[in-house]
């Protein structure tokens, strides 16, 4: 696994994201993949940055794999803030007009969307965030 | 991402290039706080855009309650990604996509 640790902060989503997509090019990865394991990069990040150090700047690290002979590429999110699963989020209602539902939530919905798969796992006081996408 | 702007009295464009996600999204967001003021009309252009992620559907969203009670908001040029965002969440149903 090719792996990248850096500040758990906003500013570093660009770096994290170039890392990946430098891994992704070198896969031959097609453009709209490519644009959706970004979107989940920002989402999953994103939350790490804002949520997982509450009490002052901690790491994560990024990883990546890829599964040639089903051409899965799984990309995993790392870092030891608090235990928190994204997934035990409840899914916002889309049934409700768009004007009367709270916009939060709604990132983590994405991804669960647009992934093949998303795993979450607390081990050795990491937690430990995969997705898959066939690539 | 790049921002550019262009009005035609009350009709204003905005065409987009880069990506609409964390990071630029306040960018979009400061710029449609200080333009929308006499604004009727708003288009948003994406041909340029490569992808959104929720933190640029906020944008859109506050956007569109802005414009809802003047000439109101569209979005045209969405390519693939950008489409199937506005799909899985459900803004399809309410934005008006050209």
């Amino acid at each position: 696994m090719k792996e990248l640790t850096v500040d758990a902060v906003l500013e570093n989503i660009p770096s994290v994201t170039a890392f990946i997509d430098g891994q992704l090019e070198a896969l031959d990865c097609s453009m709209k993949a490519q644009m959706q394991i970004d979107v989940a990069i920002d989402e999953l990040f994103s939350n790490i940055a804002r949520y997982a150090y509450p009490d002052g700047p901690g790491k994560a690290t990024v990883g990546i794999e890829f599964d040639e002979e089903n051409r899965m590429c799984s990309v995993v999110f790392s870092d030891e803030g608090i235990p928190f699963d994204p997934l035990a989020q409840q899914a916002p209602d889309t049934s409700l007009p768009l004007m009367d539902r709270p916009v939060g939530g709604l990132g983590i919905f994405l991804v669960k969307k647009t992934m093949d798969a998303v795993e979450y796992r607390h081990e050795n006081g990491r937690n430990i965030l995969t997705i898959r996408k066939r690539i | 991402m790049k921002i550019t702007k262009t009005q035609h009295g009350s009709a204003l464009e905005i065409a987009l290039e880069g990506r609409l996600d964390t990071m630029t999204a306040p960018e979009l967001e400061g710029e449609l706080n200080k333009s929308l003021g006499d604004v009727q009309e708003l288009t948003l252009d994406f041909s340029g855009l490569e992808y959104i992620s929720s933190a640029g559907l906020r944008v859109l969203l506050s956007a569109h309650k802005a414009m809802m009670s003047k000439g109101g908001m569209k979005i045209v040029h969405v390519n693939d990604v950008v489409q199937e965002v506005f799909e899985v969440t459900g803004f399809s149903d309410i934005l008006t996509i050209e």
